[in-house]
């Protein structure tokens, strides 16, 4: 159920709001859409990389020599082969393109080859001979800030710290909860793996063809390790195979560039799922520590937080992943005082950084988990608990200062999700497949125990901090052989979210255009910014509508221009006429002119750069500063089964409730809701990336497990539409807050079905198993 | 080595294959069908779901010299000239994100279809927990899949 806006007329289905088919859903369901791994250029060759087998090492000395004398390859690069600068990043330029003299983690590039078969390709770069000398790992944050420690880095060992006071720090109350909570390393697992063609061009430059998040992003990192004008770096988008985050800094795309304008031929880089797994960064682990004060009625009075994440061995997204973990460390909820430090840490483990939920993740899981505890500890029901203390219209503002504007509907959020029905009880005579174990056939419905756990989370849309993560959009009209056509093109990735489709409802709905296309993204037009942080419905989606704007303006303009021809004494002016239906007409609906009338001179095209309010620094000292654009909530309750035996777990079900300002495209915010819901479920009871002494031990999909069909319950969505006064159309980003509360809401449901505290997520049988014979499972 | 098979009932050949090549790497880079994807290349995501010979499988783990002779159906042969109900229920209840598992599910909701037109929610999802989706969280492509077998699709 949805919060009715009025609608806005569009004059031609498909508009914003309404059912609208995906531009691209045709050619994916027919196998025929083309992602950066499907891509074929004749003379082609295929590249692969030489990666470290030690997560910190000196390196001696690097022999290409044996690969070349392969046959049938092509080249083989270093270091020294980089002909710009040696290092990228998309913060600091602090990661080596190809290493030299040492490697911080394992899996790191340290040499590129070329041959005419992907399987030759992988022999050579087998043959490769890297002279290392391991190094002792730092594997942990808690190893890399003790005194002494090796330093990775000439800045140290200490990526970013962000602190954030607010109130009296010594505030007393009558109750205290502490705790301390754990997160493991995420994987984005993208279905598409890493993967582009490039294809040297006859003006020195290099064409590349790439499943990526920021076209523009890529472009400028790309260009300075090339040492060749960004102007020459040209990029078009391939089809991209999901990305949450992982495509956000690069994999091959620096490597494949080298060795096409190496071999003067195009080269086609695909990693393997193994390779994707040390190809991109993941999401920061994390120790969490916690500490609540509160009045006897439940009022928070102060929140203490010390967050320490693992950022592993370079910067990538790190200092704004800190950021959020410090500025959302509280919660959606109304604290005087708080007491935050966020942290992270450079060590030898993989590198980490964007992924879906960006920091808010983690201390969502730790703050849901606090307000549980202090529930239980206050004897209060945990909704309540949370109702109290919500952010709302009465008062929302974070410890940063920064006040939330608009409608804040967190007490609604939980509210709908309390008052939505419960599954019916387990049958005492299951199908198996519904029991913890499913298939396997290993539950009695006897062993199995309910619970049900709530939580509700928030972060920020788009970039933060002062940055200026502007869209440009351009939009063209002009006259196709059955009537109007437009035209869009951005550079903005589409990764499967849909925004290829909001392009084409904003353009129905301001144009009234039946027709509309949406041109494959590419560098010849501005940045469109990243496809992360929430922000491309927000950022390019304002572009869209404001391009068109110019264009209906210039349509109106064209038809006063032609009435003052006919009539010497207008009756009416440009400003009082409208666009209705293909036509322009005047306010009493008197049509001035057709559409197609007013094309006939020629195409109408406006580029737009929509730029986001200003944002400013948090005061380095006390945190204090108005840092987010926009702030986006969701809620999420979840009802478990356990088996009390084995410490198998089933989710009957996940119902999520989020303010979504306006929904462009209901369904695809669904979309988003039910597959956020998912990774937030991977989380909370499957996945990790498990490491010894840096070394990762299960990159693959048999041993680093996500949701099946069996393991995630139907998804039910409340949608909530409550206008953001300074968004296009009110809308708030959707993509990231459906990730958030899913992890607590299910480890809340886990605890209250057995009682047992559950710090560290992802929950394993063994934290559950044995609950029916050596203890009382006594819901908490 | 050369090999021949029947691929979407029109008879293919290929030269020059190496001995380890899977019938995975024939379809996609020698006989131009992207339509089976690549996503782990061991058997776990179902993103490369072909049907050999009538069978559902993962094309990555069939040896390509094993499919000598035998008769091959993939995505790209399952409406030639349109799309087939299962194409259309996927798009009909927005099942379609990011599209890369897709075709992969394509294959493998058409061949519980054809052996149980009637399924229950458990044994959809059941026949598709092969498949990994990273995007949907399955709600919709569960529902595509019921929908299609009801012939519910607009």
């Amino acid at each position: 159920m949805s919060v009715i806006l009025p609608a806005i007329r569009s004059g031609v289905a498909g508009g914003i709001g309404e059912p609208a088919q995906r531009p691209d859903g045709v050619p994916k369901v027919r196998g025929e859409f083309a992602y950066g791994s499907d891509l074929w250029a004749p003379f082609m060759l295929w590249g692969a990389t030489v990666r470290s087998p030690h997560p910190h090492a000196r390196i001696r000395a690097i022999d290409v020599s044996p690969a070349l004398s392969l046959p049938g390859v092509a080249a083989a690069l270093t270091y020294r082969d980089v002909p710009g600068r040696r290092t990228y990043g998309l913060e600091v330029p602090d990661q080596p393109v190809l290493a030299w003299d040492r490697v911080r983690y394992q899996g790191e590039p340290v040499a590129i080859v070329a041959a005419d078969h992907p399987e030759r390709a992988r022999r050579a770069a087998q043959l490769v001979r890297v002279d290392y000398e391991p190094l002792e790992p730092l594997t942990s944050p808690e190893l890399a800030l003790r005194p002494g420690a090796p330093q990775l880095h000439p800045s140290g060992n200490v990526t970013r710290r962000v602190v954030i006071r607010r109130g009296d720090l010594d505030a007393t109350a009558e109750v205290v909860v502490e705790g301390t909570y754990e997160l493991g390393m995420q994987d984005q697992a993208a279905l598409g793996p890493e993967a582009g063609l490039a294809v040297p061009a006859q003006d020195g430059g290099v064409d590349l063809y790439v499943a990526t998040q920021w076209l523009h992003g890529d472009r400028t990192q790309i260009a300075a390790s090339l040492g060749i004008a960004p102007e020459r770096v040209r990029i078009t988008l391939a089809g991209v195979g999901g990305a949450f985050g992982a495509r956000e800094d690069l994999s091959m795309q620096i490597h494949a560039c080298l060795l096409a304008l190496r071999t003067g031929r195009p080269v086609k880089m695909v990693y393997s799922r193994q390779e994707s797994f040390f190809g991109h960064v993941h999401r920061h682990p994390g120790q969490l520590h916690y500490e609540h004060r509160a009045t006897r009625d439940g009022r928070l009075v102060l929140v203490r937080a010390r967050i320490l994440l693992d950022g592993g061995a370079y910067t990538s997204s790190s200092p704004a992943v800190c950021a959020n973990a410090a500025c959302f460390a509280v919660g959606p909820y109304q604290c005087p005082n708080a007491d935050i430090e966020a942290m992270v840490a450079f060590t030898n483990n993989p590198p980490c950084g964007a992924m879906r939920g960006f920091g808010a993740v983690q201390t969502c899981f730790a703050y849901e988990s606090q307000m549980d505890r202090l529930a239980a500890e206050l004897g209060m029901d945990p909704v309540e608990l949370r109702l109290r203390n919500a952010f709302s219209d009465a008062g929302a503002m974070l410890p940063t200062g920064q006040q939330v504007e608009g409608s804040v509907p967190v007490p609604e959020l939980l509210r709908r999700l309390r008052d939505l029905p419960l599954p019916p009880a387990l049958n005492p005579n299951p199908d198996p497949r519904w029991l913890p174990g499913g298939v396997g056939n290993t539950s009695r419905a006897e062993s199995v125990r309910r619970g049900v756990g709530y939580a509700v989370g928030f972060k920020n849309v788009g970039y933060s901090e002062g940055s200026d993560d502007y869209s440009t959009a351009r939009v063209r009209l002009e006259l196709g052989p059955s009537g109007p056509v437009a035209r869009v093109a951005t550079a903005a990735a589409e990764v499967g979210q849909g925004l290829v489709t909001v392009c084409t409802q904003i353009v129905r709905t301001e144009l009234g255009v039946a027709e509309v296309t949406v041109g494959t993204a590419d560098t010849s037009l501005g940045s469109s910014g990243s496809s992360s942080a929430s922000r491309q419905t927000y950022c390019t989606g304002g572009a869209v509508r404001a391009a068109c704007q110019a264009v209906r303006d210039e349509l109106l303009r064209r038809a006063q221009e032609r009435l003052d021809r006919r009539r010497p004494e207008p009756v009416a002016r440009q400003g009082s006429f409208s666009l209705r239906g293909g036509m322009v007409v005047t306010r009493d609906g008197q049509v001035v002119a057709e559409m197609a009338e007013l094309l006939a001179p020629g195409p109408i095209e406006m580029t737009h750069e929509f730029h986001h309010r200003p944002t400013h620094p948090l005061d380095p000292r006390t945190g204090q500063g108005d840092a987010h654009v926009q702030y986006a909530f969701a809620a999420h309750r979840a009802v478990v089964d356990v088996d009390l035996e084995l410490g198998l777990v089933r989710v009957v079900e996940l119902a999520t409730a989020q303010d979504v300002g306006r929904a462009i495209n209901p369904q695809a915010v669904e979309g988003q809701m039910e597959g956020g819901a998912a990774q937030g479920l991977g989380l909370a009871l499957m996945e990790e990336i498990q490491l010894a002494e840096g070394r990762m031990l299960n990159p693959s999909f048999t041993d680093y497990l996500i949701p099946t069909t069996l393991d995630m319950p139907p998804v039910r969505t409340e949608l909530l539409e409550l206008a953001d006064p300074h968004s296009p159309y009110g809308l708030k980003g959707v993509g990231e807050p459906p990730v958030l509360s899913s992890t607590p809401a299910i480890v809340a449901a886990l605890r209250a079905a057995t009682g047992r505290q559950l710090t560290r997520v992802p929950v394993r049988p063994d934290d559950l198993v044995g609950l029916g014979e050596s203890e009382t499972a006594s819901p908490s | 080595m050369r090999l021949e098979l029947r691929v979407n009932g029109e008879i293919r050949s290929a030269e020059g294959l190496w001995s380890g090549e899977s019938l995975l790497y024939v379809l996609r880079e020698r006989l131009g069908l992207m339509g089976a994807k690549n996503a782990c290349e061991q058997g776990e995501c179902g993103s490369c779901s072909v049907l050999l010979d009538g069978e559902l499988v993962c094309a990555c783990l069939v040896p390509a010299l094993q499919a000598q002779g035998r008769e091959v159906l993939t995505v790209e042969g399952l409406a030639p000239q349109g799309l087939h109900p299962i194409q259309e229920a996927f798009l009909a209840a927005g099942a379609v994100q990011c599209g890369f598992c897709t075709p992969g599910l394509v294959m493998a909701a058409y061949d519980l279809l054809r052996r149980h037109p009637r399924p229950s929610e458990a044994d959809v999802r059941e026949a598709l927990a092969g498949n990994l989706c990273r995007c949907t969280g399955y709600t919709k492509v569960v529902s595509a899949v019921l929908a299609a077998a009801e012939g519910a699709v607009p």
